[in-house]
């Protein structure tokens, strides 16, 4: 591939067809092993490559953080990702091909579970290792994985179900604050809520019950909205919704009890990278369920053409509503997470712009698609990160970005792709 | 007791009488036509008969059950499968989803099933693809199962929707102009489908139509229906040769 390159530019058919002869026999283990690999080369050698390069430190988010702030250390940032992530993953990857495509096989033979869960858990061990790096890079990773659960809830409402929802924020609040006050009534000694009512050592195991308290909260929110606004078709849901989002934001504004504007802080640290991850890997088993089976094609049915859904004995109402429930749920428990993440919730941040940034990752990822709902969470939030140092110039770009995904791939990068587990954990040749 | 039995209807859309004291009773596997100038009311019967409208007056009864107020979903679930006008296809499914899609009220594996995918759900899945696979070869479009409904002839996309309508298990088949827009082959060959499909499955079969040449040809009794009234009743020859039937579809003959 250098040599091409030496001998001037090659077309860009071919360039991408050698691409493809070099990583089409490996499958996702051997990525995986090779994200493995970089995480380990960077652990061990990062600091020293680094210095080499004349940075001053390992680049926190593959770079993109300093590019705006030192254009100048660009190359070097670029050598830093070629040698330590690209040059090592593709190595690994491509060498370790054959044998590990047998293993895959051989795993592949096996109830589908085994599969999954070996390719689980060697992402997260590659994620552990490059997260440990720095305490960033887990902060990072933990809102994105959040960012995955609220795209994937959202988008199957605003995709799966054709609906516009707006107040995902207000159920990620609703979620946010009802976990905390279940962490900090029962676990914590708090300003606000008193002595702890049961061991702190108890907090971790019933975590997983505060989310569920959070995400039901939400589904009730939701509720609320959906009893008026389902009973007839059109943009109904759209106002009502944007309404609840600014009710439950002034509601918690005005509720000394939960800090008022100040907000409710001392949440414990229960959302480790762990935590968030396994929660994260739920919600996507969870919902990639129900929008492969029949009651959750249902929605895309209601979608395309609600009557003729209902002449084909689907209850489009209860549809509707359940679906909208489900994906505030989810939004809620997502909420509990975020709010244990940063271990602080202030209700000024469920605003407009949270609510522009997750129909951005929705609609730039693409409509009725699980991959896609992965694809925008992850590079908006890169993205958001990398434009930080813009501040208030970043919201020009994000909405730009929304504007032109519209006009040049109107339903997203990866819309109406189904997202098939059994495909992916596939060995290949 | 007629399987479906309908009584002094009437129904207004604000102050326009669109149907007047319409009756109707269909005995089980029997075909019955519903013919009609443009803007008589056809369609309307059908849509209050299915629930999409609830008629102003009068009972519907199905089996001796009343229908009067159900929801569409739930009179579609007790057995008055429909298939529509304007081709009513949901555009981003494949031709065996909209069958299997079908069968939502036969499957009760609940939302316990549909998220985490209980043994229960992919046997009750299994088993409704196989019923949908079989749907499918019935009326010729098995090879075509994995297709985007769009990618399908217009002739085709009827046959999907009827198939769709079948699945639901339907005691009575609702057509709504099944040939709307065919080619006079695909016509002959939709003839062929509603035939067998009579003589398979013995439904009873209630037929929207325009061209009186199948309707003639496919039914035993046939109502003629003018400005929401049934003007005429009786059985193809009776129709063809009754003089007010005539006047509606040829305009009266006036003598200068």
């Amino acid at each position: 591939m250098a040599n091409d390159m030496l001998s001037g530019t090659p077309p860009a058919g071919a360039l991408r067809s050698s691409w493809r002869r070099l990583t089409a026999p490996v499958p996702l283990m051997g990525w995986l092993l090779g994200s493995l690999g970089a995480a380990l080369l960077e652990l061990a050698a990062g600091g020293a490559v680094a210095g080499l390069l004349g940075l001053d430190k390992i680049p926190l988010l593959f770079g993109f953080l300093i590019a705006f702030k030192q254009p100048l250390a660009i190359p070097g940032v670029l050598a830093y990702d070629i040698l330590v992530y690209l040059l090592p993953v593709l190595l690994v990857g491509r060498l370790s091909a054959p044998p590990v495509n047998r293993l895959v096989a051989a795993l592949y033979r096996l109830p589908l579970v085994v599969s999954v869960l070996v390719h689980l858990g060697l992402l997260y061990a590659a994620l552990h290792l490059w997260s440990g790096v720095s305490d960033y890079r887990v902060l990072m990773l933990n809102l994105m994985l959040i960012a995955i659960m609220l795209t994937l809830s959202l988008n199957l409402i605003n995709g799966y179900m054709g609906e516009f929802s707006c107040s995902h924020p207000g159920f990620m609040a609703l979620g946010a604050y009802a976990a905390s006050i279940f962490s900090l009534v029962l676990f914590v000694d708090d300003r606000i809520f008193g002595q702890a009512l049961l061991p702190a050592a108890a907090g971790p195991w019933l975590f997983p019950v505060a989310l569920v308290a959070g995400g039901a909260m939400a589904a009730v929110g939701a509720l609320v909205i959906a009893i008026p606004s389902f009973r007839t078709r059109g943009d109904y849901l759209a106002i009502i919704s944007l309404a609840f989002l600014f009710i439950v934001k002034s509601m918690i504004e005005n509720l000394e009890l939960v800090g008022g504007p100040r907000g409710l802080g001392g949440q414990p640290g229960y959302a480790g990278l762990t935590t968030v991850f396994i929660w994260c890997v739920l919600c996507i088993w969870i919902i990639n369920n129900f929008v492969r089976s029949t009651l959750g094609k249902a929605l895309n049915a209601v979608r395309d053409d609600e009557l003729a859904a209902e002449a084909m004995t689907i209850d489009t109402r209860r549809t509707k509503m359940t679906a909208f429930m489900f994906g505030a749920f989810w939004a809620g428990i997502a909420g509990g997470l975020y709010a244990h993440v940063l271990q602080h919730v202030t209700p000024a941040s469920f605003d407009l712009r949270m609510l522009a940034e997750m129909l951005a990752m929705v609609y730039f990822g693409g409509l009725n698609s699980v991959y896609g709902s992965i694809v925008g969470a992850l590079s908006l939030s890169v993205l958001s990160e990398a434009l930080r140092p813009l501040e208030l110039i970043k919201w020009i770009f994000i909405p730009l970005l929304l504007i032109l995904v519209m006009i040049f791939r109107p339903r997203g990068l990866i819309a109406f792709k189904e997202f098939n587990v059994r495909d992916i954990v596939k060995p290949k040749a | 007791m007629p399987l479906l039995d309908v009584k002094k209807m009437t129904h207004y859309f604000g102050g326009l009488r669109a149907v007047h004291d319409y009756h109707l009773s269909i005995e089980p596997g029997q075909i019955r036509g519903l013919i009609g100038p443009n803007g008589a009311g056809k369609t309307t019967i059908f849509n209050l008969l299915t629930g999409i409208h609830k008629p102003t007056e009068g009972e519907i009864l199905l089996d001796g059950n009343s229908l009067v107020g159900l929801f569409p979903h739930q009179i579609a679930a007790l057995g008055l499968g429909r298939t529509f006008q304007n081709l009513c296809l949901w555009r981003h499914m494949t031709v065996l989803e909209h069958v299997m899609l079908a069968r939502y009220a036969r499957l009760d594996y609940g939302l316990v099933g549909a998220f985490f995918g209980t043994a229960k759900r992919q046997r009750q899945e299994a088993e409704s693809e196989i019923v949908a696979r079989k749907l499918l070869r019935m009326l010729g479009i098995e090879d075509l199962a994995e297709q985007n409904v769009l990618n399908l002839s217009y002739g085709n996309q009827r046959r999907v929707e009827m198939a769709r309508a079948l699945a639901t298990e339907p005691k009575i088949l609702f057509l709504d102009e099944p040939t709307a827009g065919m080619t006079p082959e695909e016509l002959i060959q939709m003839m062929a489908i509603i035939r067998q499909v009579h003589a398979e499955l013995g439904l009873a079969i209630f037929l929207i139509e325009h061209r009186l040449k199948m309707v003639m040809e496919l039914c035993e009794q046939i109502q003629t229906l003018v400005f929401g009234e049934v003007i005429a009743e009786g059985t193809p020859e009776e129709i063809q040769n009754n003089p007010q039937v005539i006047e509606a579809y040829l305009g009266k003959e006036t003598l200068h």
